[in-house]
């Protein structure tokens, strides 16, 4: 969580756009710059492993030289295959991103045009449409994925699509809110005034305007997106062997923990962890920054 | 009071409905035919018909649901399709396994989560809070299954203090009389089974508080933090009452509402993790059970546990509204 600091009000320059505020003040967070610099990481080894590393999944194992300790040639051991731990996780990174972001950004996408259709035309639509959410709502999140995926097939693509169903009921709550909020403030009357029609309303004056509580939650929906597609990927729902997916190695190698085989199993799960802090920092600092309560702080216990 | 627990048990009554609808369209999202997906493409086609029939898929669909919900409603979800016996009666067998699981994983996250939270709060950046509250990151941060079996490799495989699986020794007997096998063996006075069950449950409930531990600190401090803001709190403090007072008297019992939310929210949380929880310590419960029957496609396991849990957790959320109103006259009277 981030630090709350008092803030030197000051410093905050008129001339900065409010996005430009808030990410000065976000970078004031000495967990906000953390998460992002993991983050970073990470994203750096997605786009370059596949570039400068090859790696065929199929054909990798090497069977003499099976669930070896860490060692200078294999820095996190080989597992039951025989197959690297360190070159597999490091290829497990475009696909849980990959996964976090497309999944994000169907929640996301989906969501928030299904909130801000509601809380614009309000009447019928409005409890239509949050009717179904509560309906999403009322399944517990991780269930109702696996019920998806374990319907449509396992894979990848369900993977994605079952975690972005299960996120859109938030987004579309926030998204209402925030049309609720704005819809009535002058700046959309000025818009309708000179003859805007509702699409322009929506999507250039009022989303605009309120893009700031579906920023910070889909950037923290994307270490629930990760930690969702790693169950998945354990319970062999997700990215099917021998793809180097974290939460399927995991599911892969836990058997031989009682063999004393600790490495295939810690280091793809350190992998999932560090990306989801990650980003769970980088939300935390973001809603921080981007609440406007925190402009004033009080002096407390 | 009852005006509004009445009102919010009708307003249940269509998202109910809609899980229903859910649950029973389950069967339909599947690709293709799924009766061969459940037998295989080459299944014999007089076994084909039996098992269509028997599922009552020969049917239109809309007469299908109101069959299934006519069924649900009494009790009845359906046969396993492997092994023909009632899934209600497997639940009915399972169900103590997950719920004494549950149980104790909610119990360690209340009793750790809450008081650190507190603590977070009203020592406000010390080093006690600056850990937990790092502690609390990495619980929200990691797999749970992950952690199970990290603990389990530590505790068990390692060190050898704790078993890796089960519920109790295949050496024990133990007379079922609720299921929760440590109220059983209090109420036989078997104390062999008593220290057995609990060492079986020490680490997969540990595995399944973390999230939930987390979560409830986290929210225990930021609720406590926001209302050590207000202005109430600067008079009772400025008439001269001691720092403990104004927390616990004062404070507390206003911050104590989203706690008692979020406590609720993450039943569902616990129900959903058990899944992972129980499949790798090998948990005899309705989560392993939900599991084998996903590999297996025996769909009408993977409904009636998907409904049950939904159910339950529909449920506590409504204790929750209800308790929220008992505990804050405001929201009676909205």
């Amino acid at each position: 969580m981030a630090e709350l600091v008092p803030l030197d009000v000051g410093a905050l320059d008129i001339k900065y756009s409010f996005f430009r505020q808030a990410v000065r003040r976000m970078w004031s967070y000495r967990s906000a710059r953390i998460g992002f610099f993991v983050i970073l990481f990470f994203v750096l080894v997605a786009i370059c492993v596949p570039i400068f590393w090859y790696y065929d999944a199929k054909s990798d194992s090497n069977l003499p030289e099976k669930l070896l300790p860490p060692s200078w040639a294999h820095p996190f051991g080989t597992d039951q295959l025989g197959r690297d731990v360190f070159r597999r996780v490091a290829h497990g990174a475009p696909i849980s991103l990959q996964v976090g972001l497309v999944a994000v950004a169907l929640g996301l996408g989906v969501g928030s045009v299904l909130g801000m259709i509601a809380g614009f035309l309000r009447g019928w639509v409005d409890s239509v449409i949050m009717r179904l959410m509560d309906i999403l709502l009322a399944f517990p999140a991780t269930l109702l994925a696996i019920g998806i995926v374990a319907a449509r097939g396992p894979g990848l693509g369900n993977t994605m699509i079952a975690i972005g169903i299960v996120s859109i009921p938030g987004y579309a709550r926030i998204a209402r809110s925030m049309v609720l909020s704005l819809r009535e403030r002058e700046f959309v009357s000025a818009a309708q005034a000179i003859g805007a029609g509702p699409f322009r309303v929506l999507f250039r004056h009022i989303l605009p305007n309120g893009l700031s509580p579906l920023v910070v939650q889909a950037t923290l929906n994307i270490a629930t997106a990760v930690l969702e597609a790693a169950a998945l990927g354990f319970l062999g729902l997700g990215a099917q062997p021998p793809q180097p997916e974290w939460g399927a190695m995991l599911s892969d190698s836990y058997k031989f923990l009682t063999v004393g085989a600790w490495w295939p199993v810690l280091f793809p799960g350190l992998a999932i962890m560090l990306t989801v802090l990650g980003f769970n920092l980088l939300g935390d600092g973001l809603r921080d920054a981007l609440d406007p309560r925190m402009l004033v702080t009080t002096k407390r216990f | 009071m009852l005006t509004y627990i009445i009102r919010r048990i009708v307003s249940l009554i269509p998202v109910l409905i809609g899980v229903s609808i859910i649950v029973f369209m389950f069967i339909h999202l599947i690709p293709g035919d799924p009766v061969l997906s459940i037998l295989g493409e080459r299944a014999a086609v007089e076994n084909v018909e039996r098992v269509r029939k028997q599922m009552g898929l020969d049917k239109p669909i809309w007469e299908q649901y109101f069959l299934y919900v006519g069924k649900v409603v009494q009790g009845d979800f359906g046969r396993s399709i492997r092994s023909n016996t009632p899934v209600m009666d497997e639940i009915r067998a399972k169900l103590p396994a997950t719920a004494e699981l549950a149980l104790w994983a909610m119990i360690f996250a209340v009793l750790i989560g809450v008081p650190a939270g507190i603590i977070s709060a009203a020592r406000r950046n010390s080093i006690f809070d600056t850990l937990a509250m790092f502690v609390a990151l990495i619980g929200v941060s990691m797999p749970v299954f992950w952690l199970g079996l990290m603990l389990a490799f530590v505790f068990s495989v390692w060190l050898g203090w704790l078993p890796f699986s089960g519920r109790l020794d295949p050496t024990i007997t133990l007379i079922p009389h609720t299921g929760f096998m440590v109220l059983d063996s209090l109420i036989d006075g078997n104390w062999k089974a008593l220290g057995n069950s609990m060492s079986h449950l020490i680490l997969p409930s540990l595995a399944l508080a973390t999230i939930p531990l987390a979560i409830i600190a986290r929210m225990t401090r930021s609720s406590l933090l926001e209302e050590l803001t207000q202005d109430y709190i600067r008079t009772a403090k400025s008439k001269g009452l001691a720092e403990r007072t104004v927390l616990f008297r004062h404070a507390l019992k206003n911050a104590f509402l989203p706690v008692v939310t979020t406590i609720g929210l993450q039943v569902g949380a616990l129900l959903s993790g058990a899944i992972l929880t129980e499949t790798i310590f090998s948990w005899p419960g309705i989560g392993r059970w939900l599991y084998g029957a996903i590999g297996a496609r025996d769909y009408p396991i993977v409904q009636g546990v998907a409904l049950l849990i939904t159910f339950i957790y529909v449920f506590v959320n409504l204790l929750v509204d209800i308790s929220y109103a008992f505990l804050d006259p405001r929201i009676r009277y909205q």
